[in-house]
C-alpha cells in the first residue's frame, strides 16, 4: 500500500508578485513556497502513513529548483521523491500537466489499496482542475474538497466539503482525493527527516522515462498540447471596505449614493 | 571559518523559523505574565526530534550538528528567551555530559529518554555557598556498599521543576592537591526524580526568563545507585567545566537570539511610529541607533558560530579545546543582549515601557545571560587566563 502525493512549488504570492512584459507571471523573480494545499494533501498522507505503516511518494512536476521542495517533503516524513521535469513538458496547461502526471503516477504504479492525494488548487492558477483530471485520466474514482478522510478496511469515508454543506462519501481504493486546508494541519519538517533528506535520491522522470505511456504524445504535452492560453496575469485590485446604511430611511439614503455617483 | 551554512543548516534554520513564529511566539508573553513553562511546546519540539538535534541517531538524536542545534536556541531565543534557555540547559547541560562522559549503559538508559524528549533534563551544580566559587561546594555523596547516599542542596536549577534526570555534582571525599594539601574530591551523578530522598524546592520568583522553571534541589539521604555514578570518581569538577563550556555556547546562542528579536521589533516599530510629521526610521538618531546594534549582532553571531563550529571540531574528533571560544562567544552576545534590549527600549519610548510591546520582556530576559553559566568575570577570567599562560 502507498500514497502518492502530487505537489506544485508555486511563486509565494503572500510576498512580492511580479509579471513579465507578457503579463504572464514573472516566476524566477518571486520567492517560491510548496503550494498551501498541496502540504494538506502530503499531511493526509502522512496520517496514512502513521496508521497503516504504508509509504508516502511526492511527485512534482516543474524545473530542477523544484528538487529544493522535495527534499524539504522528505524532511517532513516522504520516503520518496520524484520529479517529473523535460523540456518537452513546458509550457504545459492543466489539460497536458494532468497527462503528464497521470503518467507519472503510472509509471510509478496504482496497487488496489493505494490513494492518490492532490491538494485542492494550486495558489498560481487557482484552477482546481488538475487533481480531478488526473482521476479521470487513471481511470480513479476521485472526492474533490476533502475535508476529513477515515479509512474502513479498503474503503475511504470522506467529508467533502461545499459552499452550503457538506457530502459524506464512500470511496473505494485505489481512489483520488483532492484536499482543502481545513482537512489537516500540515506538520512542520523533522531535525532527523532534514539530516537524512539530503543522503536521499530524487527521481528524475524526464520525457525518455515517461514517453512509452499511451497519454504521453506530442500533442497531448507541453505547449502544443495545451488548449488554454494565459493572456494575462495581474493582483485583483483590492475592494474598499463597504458602508453599512441602517435606519428607516436607509432605501433613501442608498438611492441618493447611487445617484451621486451617476448609476442611477 | 567557512561561514556559509549547509543545505541542511539552511533547511533546519528554516522550519526553526516557521515553528518558532507559529508556535513559540503567540506563548511569549504568557510564559512571562503567568510564569508559565510551556510544556506543550517541549512536548513539539521532543516530536520534531529538537531535543537531541546533534547527537548520533544511535542513541536517539536527530544525526545533525553543534551549529544546528545552537540555531535552534537562538531562533527560539529570538521570540521567548524562556523556551530557549530550557532547550539549552537540557541538551548541553544534560543529554551532552551523558554523551561525552556516560558508559555505554548510561547511554543507553538515560540518553534516548533525553535526545526523543521523553524525559528533560537539568543540571545541579551551583549552591546557595557556591556559585562562581564552584569548588566551595557542600553537598556530599558517601559511599554506603552498593549505593551512594547525598546530602545538601543545589540552588538556581534551570528546568528543575518539570525535569526527569539531573547532573548532580557532589564531593565523595578528601584528595590531596599536587602540593600535598586536601582538597575536596568531586563527583558527578545521574539522579532521577523518582530517587528517595530527593525533591524540589519553590520556584524562584525571577526578573526575566520568568516561564522557565528555576528551583532547588534538595538532597536527604537520597539513594543513588552505584552505577550512577557519571565519568570517573573524582572527576566530577572537570566534567562540570566541560560541560559549561558547552552550555555556554547554548546560552550565547540564546543572548544572540534575544537581541535580535528585539533589533526585528524594532524595526517595524520605527517604520510605524510617526513623530513630527514622520516616521522615527527617518531620524538619523535612530538610524545610527539601528546600524550600530545591527554590526554589534553580527560580531557577536560570528562569535556564537565560530564557537559552535570550534566545538564541532572537537566532537569530530580533533585534540582541541573550545573553552576560550565558548567564553568570548557568551562574553559578547550577553553583553549584546543586555545593551541592544536596552537601546531597542529607547528607540520605543513609553510605549516600550509597557507591556504591550515585548521588548521590555526581552530586556529583562537579556540580563540572565550576563549572570548564568559564568557570569561575564568569569568569562573574562577565563580568556585572560589562556592569553597570560
Amino acid at each position: 500500500m502507498k500514497a502518492i502525493v502530487c505537489v506544485k512549488q508555486v511563486p509565494d504570492t503572500s510576498g512580492k508578485v511580479a509579471y513579465k512584459p507578457d503579463g504572464t507571471l514573472d516566476r524566477a523573480s518571486m520567492d517560491v513556497v510548496t503550494n498551501p494545499d498541496d502540504l494538506n494533501a502530503l499531511e493526509a498522507a502522512l496520517q496514512l502513513k502513521d496508521k497503516t505503516g504504508c509509504k508516502v511518494v511526492v511527485i512534482s512536476m516543474g524545473p530542477a529548483p523544484a528538487e529544493g521542495m522535495l527534499r524539504e517533503l522528505l524532511a517532513r516524513g516522504a520516503d520518496r521523491a520524484i520529479l517529473v521535469s523535460g523540456r518537452e513538458f513546458g509550457g504545459s496547461d492543466t489539460f497536458a500537466t494532468s497527462q503528464i502526471l497521470a503518467a507519472a503516477i503510472n509509471r510509478v504504479g496504482v496497487g488496489p489499496e493505494d490513494v492518490v492525494f492532490c491538494g485542492r488548487q494550486a495558489i498560481d492558477g487557482d484552477t482546481a482542475q488538475v487533481g480531478p483530471q488526473i482521476a479521470e485520466k487513471l481511470g480513479l474514482p476521485q472526492v474533490s474538497y476533502a475535508a476529513e478522510i477515515k479509512k474502513e478496511g479498503n474503503s475511504l469515508i470522506v467529508k467533502r466539503m461545499l459552499e452550503d454543506g457538506f457530502m459524506m462519501i464512500r470511496v473505494k481504493t485505489p481512489c483520488l482525493i483532492t484536499c482543502i486546508k481545513e482537512l489537516n494541519q500540515p506538520r512542520y519538517m523533522n531535525v532527523k527527516g532534514i539530516f537524512r533528506c539530503f543522503s536521499k535520491k530524487i527521481e528524475v522522470f524526464d520525457y525518455d522515462a515517461l514517453k512509452d505511456d499511451p497519454l504521453i504524445e506530442t500533442d497531448t504535452i507541453g505547449l502544443k498540447g495545451s488548449p488554454t492560453n494565459v493572456f494575462k496575469a495581474f493582483t485583483p485590485p483590492q475592494k474598499g471596505a463597504g458602508a453599512m446604511l441602517t435606519g428607516d430611511d436607509a432605501a433613501a439614503k442608498l438611492a441618493s449614493i447611487l445617484a451621486e455617483k451617476h448609476l442611477i | 571559518m567557512d561561514f556559509n551554512l549547509t543545505k541542511e543548516q539552511q533547511m533546519a534554520q528554516k522550519m526553526y523559523r516557521e515553528f518558532a513564529e507559529n508556535e513559540v511566539k503567540p506563548l511569549a508573553k504568557k510564559v512571562d505574565a503567568e510564569e508559565y513553562f510551556p510544556k506543550e511546546t517541549v512536548e513539539k519540539m521532543a516530536k520534531l526530534g529538537m531535543m537531541g538535534i546533534y547527537f548520533p541517531k544511535k542513541y536517539g538524536g536527530a544525526g545533525g550538528d553543534v551549529l544546528s542545534y545552537v540555531m535552534a536556541v537562538e531562533e527560539m531565543s529570538k521570540v521567548c528567551g524562556t523556551t530557549g534557555v530550557i532547550l539549552s540547559a537540557h541538551t548541553s547541560l544534560c543529554a551532552a555530559p551523558i554523551y561525552e562522559f556516560g558508559t555505554e549503559e548510561q547511554k543507553r538508559k538515560y540518553l534516548r529518554k533525553l535526545l526523543s524528549g521523553k524525559w528533560l533534563g537539568a543540571f545541579g551544580l551551583t549552591e546557595p555557598g557556591a556559585g562562581t566559587d564552584a569548588q566551595g561546594q557542600q553537598t556530599v555523596a558517601v559511599d554506603a556498599g552498593d549505593h551512594w547516599v547525598l546530602n545538601g542542596s543545589k540552588i538556581f536549577i534551570t528546568n528543575a521543576g518539570y525535569a526527569d534526570l539531573f547532573i548532580v555534582i557532589a564531593i565523595t571525599g578528601q584528595v590531596p592537591d599536587k602540593r600535598g594539601r586536601m582538597t575536596k574530591e568531586i563527583s558527578a551523578f545521574l539522579v532521577e526524580r523518582t530517587f528517595p530522598g530527593f525533591s524540589v524546592g519553590k520556584p524562584e520568583d525571577k526578573m526575566g526568563i520568568r516561564g522557565s522553571s528555576t528551583c532547588e534541589l534538595i538532597f536527604e539521604d537520597c539513594i543513588v545507585p552505584k552505577e550512577n555514578l557519571l565519568g570517573a570518581k573524582g572527576k566530577g569538577f572537570q566534567l562540570a567545566m566541560t560541560s559549561l563550556d558547552g552550555g555556554r555556547i547554548g546560552i550565547a546562542a540564546q543572548a544572540l537570539g534575544i537581541a535580535e528579536g528585539a533589533l526585528a521589533e524594532t524595526i517595524a516599530y520605527v517604520k510605524e511610529r510617526k513623530q513630527f510629521g514622520r516616521s522615527i526610521a527617518d531620524f538619523q538618531n535612530t538610524q545610527f541607533e539601528l546600524a550600530e546594534m545591527k554590526a554589534r549582532i553580527d560580531a557577536a553571531k560570528f562569535l556564537v558560530y565560530n564557537a559552535a563550529e570550534t566545538k564541532q571540531r572537537a566532537m569530530n574528533g580533533e585534540k582541541i579545546r573550545f573553552s576560550v571560544e565558548a567564553a568570548e562567544a557568551k562574553l559578547i552576545a550577553s553583553r549584546t543582549a543586555s545593551d541592544v534590549t536596552r537601546r531597542c527600549l529607547q528607540l520605543f519610548g513609553g510605549y516600550g515601557y509597557t507591556r504591550d510591546y515585548p521588548i521590555e520582556r526581552m530586556m529583562r530576559d537579556a540580563k540572565i545571560t550576563e549572570i548564568y553559566e559564568g557570569t561575564s568575570e568569569v568569562q573574562m577570567m577565563v580568556i585572560s587566563g589562556a592569553i597570560l599562560r
